[in-house]
Formats: C-alpha cells, structure tokens, sequence
C-alpha cells in the first residue's frame, strides 16, 4: 500500500514487486495482496492491456482521518465498537482542566 | 376487566426498574463502587426487559372471560406455561375460533389483543436491536481493523499497542477476538512514560473485562429508545461506571498521579485540534466526566460497605428474580 500512496501513476504488479524488492517477495504474493486490497476497496485497478494497473483508492492521509474520526466520534451509536481513554473537550473544558494540571504540579513542587 | 395478579406484579417491577434507573443516574454512591452498581444495571435492564415484555402478554392473555391469575385456560394447560405461555395459548386459541366463541365483550377483546401484539414486537424489537448493535459494532470494528492494517506501526514507547500518526491526542481500544490498543503519535508526544503506561493499563483493562460486552445492551437500549432520557442517562451512567472500574484496575500496578495527569493531558489537548465534527456531537453534561474521574482518583471516596454491597446485590438479584418467578413459575 505504501507503494501505491508514493505512485503517481497506477501501477502494474511487476512494477509494485520492483519497489519492493528488497524484500524478496514472490510475484505471486505481491499479486494476492492487490487483490485483497482492492477487494476491500483500499486499491482501485483498471485494464492495461494484459496486466492489471492498481492505484491507491484514497489518500493515505484520508484513512487516518476516517480511522480518528471514527475514534473520537462522541455520538452514541459507534461507542461500543471501541472505548476511548478519555473524551478530548474544548473550549472552557479545557481551560478548566489546564488549571487543574497546573494546580497538581504545584502540589508537587510544594 | 379484570386484571391477573401477576400482571399486576410485572407492571409494578418494569416501573420500579425504571424508576431505579432514573434515581441511579442522580446518585453519588454508584462512583464509590463502579463494579457493584454495573452489576445492578445489568439487572434493572434485564429485569424491565422480562417484566414489560410479560406484563403485555399477560394482559393479552389473560385468560377466556378473564379467569384466575396467570390467565389460564380452562382445561389448565397454561397453568405449565406461566404467563406468556398462557398468553400464547390463548392466542392460538383465538386464531383457532375466531371470534365466535369468544366470551368477552368485543371492546375488551381487542384491548387484549393490542396487548398482545404490543408485548410481541416490544419482545422483537428488544432483540432486534440487539442484534443490530452487535452487528454494527462488528462492521465499525472490522473496518478499524482494515484500516489500522494499513496505517498503523508499533512503537517502543508503548510495547503491544498500535500507533497512527495524528497530532491529536487520542487513545483507544478496540476489543474483540483480535482486540488491538491505539494510541495516535500526538499521544506518544503528550504524555510522559509513566503516563502512557497508566493508560495502557487501563485499555488492557477494558480489553480484559470485556467492557464492550457490558456497554453493548445499553447502546442498544438507546437505538430502541432514543427519545428516552431514561436509556440516555443510564447508557451514560454505564460508560462513566465503566471507565471508572477501569480506572481502578490501573490503580493495583500504577499510581493514581499518573493516570490522573494523563487524563487530564488527553483531554485537554483536544481543543481545536481534533477535525471540525469530531466533537460537535459532545454537548453539555459531557464535561463532567473526565473531571469527575479525576476528582475521583485525587480524592478517593471509600468504597462501599459490605452492608450497602448486599443491598445493592438484593436489590439486583430482586429485579431480575421477581420477573423470572412470576414468569416461569406456575400460579
């Protein structure tokens, strides 16, 4: 996937297997692995020809943001698909809380 | 019309449990012993659950021209049955016949089999939404775990834990068979090692207490009835309690300090850089919560005495027995 997201162009899986060749991995893994990918939607491919040319579905910075979106999200629906450590607040919240932490040093200075 | 004794009864608890639950959701003492009054919840909400689903088929069922208690026929089988096989006794009886042999005045008839049917899908519609939760928690699980396949990396500084970059601070579990603890790279950065450790701690807690399963049945609760304050309050109440066990278990290996400060820190830190929605949802009331688990950790209440611990037990073992017996047992 990194390979992908660093592609400007779709790539075929020969090209992909290059990039990659460090690793030694076999074509035909490189090949399962796009296929997956593009399965679960992530990787987007098209007709070249003889080969397949895969490109990445979105951004990566757009999964990041669906990932934490979904983590932060406060509604009540998605809360039991994960449990957050705490609910990050703003505004006079967090002003509150500053003070709070401000307040805890102190008494350890003291 | 007459009324059966049990039904009576069933009515009396699915009330009682929900007015338990509103007065559960004003009280203090729950905060001094989380996995006590967990406990209780579980119990009021499986107990309202039996008590409202049988105190309507009851009523539909209540027996041809309204004889005895728990509405049995007259050659006694649903005497074996309780109430709701009695219910269902009599509704067969009445697809069997029609309306021709029906003793009771039309009116009263159909206020029974309004009942009946109301009993029905309320019994439905309680494990539909179970199903439902279940079902999309698993979906907004597997797709978390799609997702974190692809972006997520260890990190030394948080060992068996996976890390995303993202400069908010945010920190999460995500339980299951494969469960996995997130923390975002704004985390790693905000929070010093023993901090981290602490709330490591605390998401394995989650993780090893299966928490998600005790919040499962109240998120449904509040699909089904979003317009009740009473499922609003109590899925809240839970999810604090939750947090709060939670908290405690960290308290066995780590200090209270740490955990404290670090949840100050992530909660803090998510002014403005959190993504525009994120927290639109959160309204008031919302703030109390990280705030009263520090107060909580800084101060600490006793827990409660054993004493208040039986009784919050026998009250639990009440709301879930009285509609059981009244229920299975035949009158």
């Amino acid at each position: 996937m990194e390979v992908l997201w660093e592609a400007s162009d779709p790539l075929t899986v020969r090209q992909v297997s290059e990039h990659l060749s460090e690793r030694g991995l076999a074509h035909t893994t490189v090949m399962t692995v796009l296929d997956r990918l593009s399965k679960k939607g992530f990787a987007r491919r098209e007709r070249d020809g003889r080969a397949w040319r895969y490109r990445a579905a979105g951004s990566r910075e757009l999964y990041v943001t669906e990932l934490m979106l979904n983590a932060l999200d406060q509604t009540g629906d998605r809360q039991a698909a994960l449990t957050r450590f705490a609910r990050s607040v703003s505004g006079t919240e967090a002003r509150m809380l500053r003070r709070a932490l401000e307040a805890l040093g102190e008494g350890t200075g003291s | 019309m007459q009324v059966s004794a049990s039904v009576l009864i069933l009515t009396a608890v699915a009330a009682c449990c929900v007015a338990a639950s509103h007065a559960l959701t004003a009280a203090r003492w729950p905060r001094r012993s989380p996995a006590a009054t967990i406990l209780l919840w579980q119990a009021l909400g499986l107990g309202w659950g039996l008590a409202a689903v049988g105190a309507l088929a009851g009523l539909g069922g209540a027996g041809r021209g309204g004889a005895g208690p728990g509405g049995t026929g007259p050659d006694g089988t649903g005497r074996r049955f309780g109430v709701v096989g009695a219910a269902f006794l009599q509704a067969a009886r009445f697809v069997r016949s029609a309306t021709s042999s029906v003793s009771g005045a039309p009116g009263l008839l159909s206020v029974r089999l309004a009942a009946l049917a109301a009993g029905l899908v309320l019994l439905l519609l309680l494990c539909w939404v179970l199903l439902a939760a279940s079902a999309a928690v698993l979906r907004g699980r597997q797709r978390q775990r799609a997702l974190l396949s692809l972006l997520a990396h260890g990190d030394p500084k948080v060992p068996g834990a996976l890390v995303v970059d993202y400069p908010a601070a945010a920190a999460y579990c995500l339980p299951g068979l494969r469960s996995a603890i997130v923390f975002s790279s704004g985390t790693l950065e905000l929070l010093d090692q023993a901090e981290l450790a602490a709330v490591l701690a605390h998401e394995r807690a989650h993780l090893r207490e299966r928490h998600d399963l005790v919040l499962l049945p109240f998120t449904a609760l509040l699909r089904a009835f979003r317009w009740s304050a009473v499922a609003r309050e109590a899925h809240r109440a839970v999810a604090l309690l939750v947090e709060m066990h939670a908290d405690d278990r960290v308290l066995r290996h780590r200090s209270a300090r740490e955990l404290a400060t670090a949840l100050l820190r992530v909660g803090a830190a998510g002014g403005g850089q959190a993504p525009a929605g994120a927290l639109a949802a959160s309204g008031a009331g919302l703030e109390s919560e990280v705030a009263a688990r520090v107060t909580r950790l800084l101060k600490p209440a006793p827990g409660l005495s054993a004493p208040a611990l039986v009784l919050v037990g026998a009250a639990a073992a009440l709301a879930v027995a009285i509609p059981v017996a009244v229920l299975a047992l035949p009158f």
